[in-house]
Formats: C-alpha cells, structure tokens, sequence
C-alpha cells in the first residue's frame, strides 16, 4: 500500500492555498464596469493610447464610436479573463484524468499484458475525475447564469442579432447544454466508479467473472467515451468560436489529453518508483509508455497541421478567421506550442535508449505538459480574452490551484488501493515483461 | 582455425536458444544460425552487435526531406513560381505549409527504401543469389546451428550438442 507522504500532501496544498489566492486576485483586479476597463486601458499601455490618437485626429466623429465599442469589447475580455484563466487548466486537468480512464479502458479491451502493473496508477489518476467534474460542472452552471462572456452563444441578445448562432440554436441552447454536460459527465463518472470498484474486489478472490465484467464495460465505456468526448469538445471549446467549426476538433482535443494523460501517468509512476514503491515496474514499462508519449505526439501534430493546412489553403473567410485572430495576437505561442509538442518529442524520444532513462522521460514529459496547457490555452483564450491576454497572477494562480488539487487526489486516490491488482489475470506477464 | 563444422538441428526455437546460451557458457564458437523466421531475443543471446539501421534510417529520412525541399524550392519558386489557388508563390517560406505533405512523403519514402537496400546489401542479397543455408528444411520447421570445431575434439563437440537436445547432428567440411 502506498501511503502520501506528508511532504507531498503538503505541497499539494500550498500549490493550492497560492493558487486560490492567485485566482481571487484575478477576480478582484478584473474591471467590473467600462469606466474602469477604460482607465486600465489607459494606464496599461500608453503607445495604445497613441495609435487612438492617431486615428482620432483622421475622423473625429467615426474614432469615438469605434473608442467606446473598443472599450465595451475590451471591457468584456477583461472581466472574462480571471474566468477564462481558470477554465483553462480546469480543463487541462480534468481531460487528463478522462485520459487516463480512457488508456485504462483501453488496456481492459486489448487484453493487454504488458500494463496491470500500472493500472493502479491509472485508477489513480482518474479519482481526480470527481471533483473535476464538479468543478467543470458548477462553472458551466454559473456561465449559464451569464457570470461572464465565455460562451456568447449563451447571450440572448447577441444571439437575436446573429443569424449564424440562430440556426444552432437547437443544439447550442442552455437547457440543452446543461442536460448534455449532466448525462455525459455523469455517465462518465458511472464507468469509473464501476471499473474502479470491480477491480478492487478483484483483489480478494480470482474471480474471472470481474474480469469479464470489466472487459464488458470497457467496451461500453470506449464507444461512449469517443461519442461524448466530441459532444463535450464541441460544448466546452469548439462553442467559445460559434461561427467557426471544424470536423477533427473532437479528435484534436482528444489527441492533446491522451498524451497528456500517458504523460502523467509516465511521470506518476517515476515518482513512485523513486520512492520506492512499484519495484517490479521495470525499464521496458517505461519505454512503453514513452513510446506512447512520442507516438501521440505526433499523431497530435498530424491533426494540428492538417487543420492548418486545409484551412490555410482554401483561405476561406469565415474559417480563417480563427487563425488568424491566433497569429495576430499568440504569434510566438502558437507556433512554439507546436515546436514544444512535436519537435521536443521528436528528437528527444526518437532514441530508442533514451525511452528507457527515467530522467529524460521526465524531462520531456514536464516539456509535453506544459506544451499541452498551452495548446489549452489557444484553444479558449483567444475566443475569449482575445487580444487583451497576459500571462501573470490569474492565469498561474489558477493553474497552481488545479495542479494542487489534481496532485492531492490522485495520489490520495493511489494511496487508496492496493499498488498491485493481485489477481488480474496478465499479472505475471507483466511482471515478468521485458524488450 | 578450425577446418570442422558441424550442423545441430532442433525443432523449437525455445529448444534453439537454450542451446545457444549453453553451447556460448562451454565456449565453443557459434558460426551461423539458420531459422525460418526471427526468433525473439537469439541475437542477445548469440551476442551479436545492436543493429545500426535506426541511425541509418534517420540519416535517410533528413536526407529524403532536404531533396524535398531543395525539389520543390526549385520547382515551385526558383524555376517556374506559379500562383496555385491565389498564394503568394514568391518565397519558399509562405509556400511551406502546402510543401509538408510531399516533405513527409519523401522522408519516408527515402527513410523506407533505402534501409530495405542497405538491408539487403549488409546481409549480401540480391536477385538471384543462391541459397547459403546448409539445409532447404530451415526455411520450413528446423533450426540449425553451425558450431565450427577442431579437428580432434569433433566426437566431443558432437555428443556436447546432443546433450543440448539437438535432434541431429552432422559435420560439414569446409
């Protein structure tokens, strides 16, 4: 059994102590009307100023109209970026403990024999699923009540001028959206609770009847999960841009938090390996799993590109849009997100003895995560802050806030089970597994 | 040198290894071993070199991709630019995007076919090459191990690879 170091436990809640603060800082210094949205925007940037004044003196009456819809539009991303800075990681997190269900279930159905040794972990990492979902949930919940203008879909105003968003109107509507979030979230939470709990009394008996149930709703959960996921995708992200829509979204974003998900599930078990728990994890578990990293991560970059591409090549107005307000505003995180995620995986992993030297996996596992936050971050800043984003207190507060708590439950959710699933039946070729 | 060698034919590769890993321990010299297809884990145990086709391999791949880009720098902007689509076919760099599908492609394709010829040519085939092993049955079922031997301890050397479960042994002179 392993047991949370009081270190760690520690840790994880002053990750989360600096982190509320942080958030609660966002939240106050945000402008709670125009007037003082428009005082911050003088005193932010003065050359800003400058440009206005530019343009005012070339036709007075156009400039102080387009000035006070200027300071609306920035009055609006400014209170949406405290909210938007704790959607951001919130997402990030609760995705990778979907991920980790998802790699779980996935072992289940392939019958895989090299990986019950790891399974604990990955039933770790999915107790986060809970309070994630809770949290994800409750959020949603009070952007339906119009706490701010992450989903503009959700503003009937706009939506009564906007002929585009009325004819999604059946779909993208807040009943609708909170009934999909509901039975989604809840289905999911169902699957884990079942797996989880069947694979606990698996421990006390060889009882291949578990097993077989497990394998069943692995399947069950699989066909939902890649259903849902898109759902959930199109809801939470895709939705931020309503005009915009692309067909390999789901896929995109599944792509981002599975190899998150291998990633930590990677980096987990080096942790417990170096203090001495989960000694029958060899060498060759680990080059699996960073085989997996390294194997995602391009197929990550496979569905970034050919979004890209297609939209870059066909130019079309209404889709371009969407990269081009990212060029324009995220030039260097756009394309270094890319380079993180694809380049840093590439030559660093393609080496097949480097997958087997902990130290490196951890390095470029740390490289992937902080790749994929970011990944995160383009896929709902810029619908939501737009060109009023900074990276400071908000933004670290609240991804110190979840790291926190994500390390707190799934370690506590580790520290929960027995570290070996005694009686699975691939046990003893796991053990025994090597390359 | 020995001017001996002698052929143990097994009938299961676990039987092969095995034999390997003992016929290795009395230090006897492995020349050759004839499978019908690769057996997990001999060449460990037979203590041959890691293969280097893997850096081969990348060496290809990064060539593969500078000829896609030199190809279509010089197709599409230095020889002839052409305007597909309404680009701005004026330098490589705008252009890019629409190059990395052939830039994959030739990666691999580089990467792919010419570790299969440096393969063929490291293990010496080529069209109509006779056959080297010693016996057409290890392109079927049987494993054979060639263990050279001197000329005065073959008796030895023979009831050594019986003990080791070999179904038959003979000698082959070279």
């Amino acid at each position: 059994m392993y047991k949370m170091s009081n270190k760690l436990r520690l840790f994880s809640f002053i990750l989360m102590v600096v982190g509320i603060l942080g958030i609660g800082y966002g939240f106050l210094q945000a402008p709670g009307n125009e007037a003082e949205a428009k005082e911050m925007l003088a005193s932010h940037s003065d050359h800003h100023g400058e440009e206005h004044a530019g343009t005012a003196s070339h036709d007075e009456a156009h400039s102080e109209a387009e000035e006070a819809e200027h300071v609306e539009h920035a009055f609006h991303q400014m209170a949406n970026r405290p909210w938007s800075a704790f959607m951001v990681p919130m997402l990030f997190f609760f995705f990778i403990s979907v991920g980790a269900l998802v790699f779980y279930t996935i072992q289940n159905v392939s019958q895989a024999g090299w990986s019950p040794l790891l399974f604990r972990v990955m039933q770790g990492i999915s107790n986060y699923m809970l309070p994630g979902a809770i949290i994800v949930f409750f959020f949603m919940l009070l952007s339906t009540f119009h706490l701010n203008h992450i989903y503009v879909w959700m503003d009937a105003d706009t939506v009564a001028t906007d002929e585009v968003i009325q004819e999604k109107t059946p779909y993208l509507n807040i009943v609708f959206f909170l009934i999909r979030s509901v039975v989604i979230l809840g289905a999911w939470l169902f699957f884990r609770h079942k797996l989880v709990s069947n694979s606990v009394k698996q421990d006390e008996e060889l009882n291949l009847s578990l097993y077989k149930k497990n394998l069943k709703l692995s399947i069950g959960f699989l066909l939902l999960f890649i259903f849902s996921e898109a759902v959930l995708s199109w809801d939470y992200m895709m939705s931020i841009d309503p005009h915009w829509y692309s067909t390999l979204f789901p896929w995109f974003v599944f792509a981002s938090m599975f190899v998150s998900a291998i990633t930590t599930i990677a980096l987990v078990s080096i942790y417990l390996k170096s203090r001495g728990y989960l000694q029958q994890v060899n060498d060759s578990h680990i080059h699996d799993l960073a085989k997996f990293m390294f194997g995602i991560s391009i197929f990550w970059t496979y569905l970034w590109f050919s979004q890209f591409m297609l939209i870059w090549y066909a130019n079309m107005p209404e889709e371009a849009v969407y990269f081009v307000s990212r060029i324009e505003n995220y030039k260097l995180m756009f394309f270094g997100t890319t380079a993180i995620n694809f380049v840093g995986p590439l030559l660093i992993l393609m080496n097949s003895d480097f997958k087997r030297v902990n130290w490196i996996v951890v390095l470029t596992g740390i490289l992937i995560l902080v790749g994929h936050y970011f990944n995160f971050f383009l896929l709902i800043m810029p619908g939501t802050v737009g060109e009023s984003w900074h990276l400071g207190i908000p933004e670290i507060g609240s991804l110190l806030f979840f790291a926190g708590l994500f390390i707190f439950f799934i370690f506590r959710g580790i520290s929960k089970l027995p570290l070996v699933p005694k009686h699975s039946p691939f046990l003893k070729e796991s053990q025994h597994y090597h390359y | 040198m020995a001017d001996y060698k002698l052929l143990a034919v097994y009938e299961d590769d676990d039987h092969l290894v095995k034999a390997v890993k003992e016929t290795k321990a009395k230090k006897h010299h492995i020349d050759e071993v004839y499978t019908p297809f690769p057996v997990h884990g001999l060449d460990k145990v037979m203590g041959l070199n890691h293969t280097r086709i893997a850096i081969a391999s990348f060496m290809y791949g990064v060539l593969g991709l500078s000829v896609a880009v030199w190809m279509m720098n010089f197709m599409m902007i230095d020889d002839w630019p052409r305007n597909i689509g309404g680009k701005p076919s004026f330098t490589f760099f705008q252009n890019m995007p629409a190059f990395v599908p052939i830039m994959f492609e030739l990666t691999v394709f580089f990467a792919a076919h010419l570790m299969v010829i440096t393969f063929y040519m490291r293990s010496k085939i080529w069209p109509f090459k006779k056959a080297e092993n010693p016996d057409p049955r290890t392109t079927d079922d049987h494993f054979i191990m060639e263990v050279s031997a001197a000329k005065d301890n073959i008796q030895s050397v023979a009831e050594f690879l019986h003990s080791t479960g070999a179904k038959e042994v003979s000698l082959k002179q070279s």
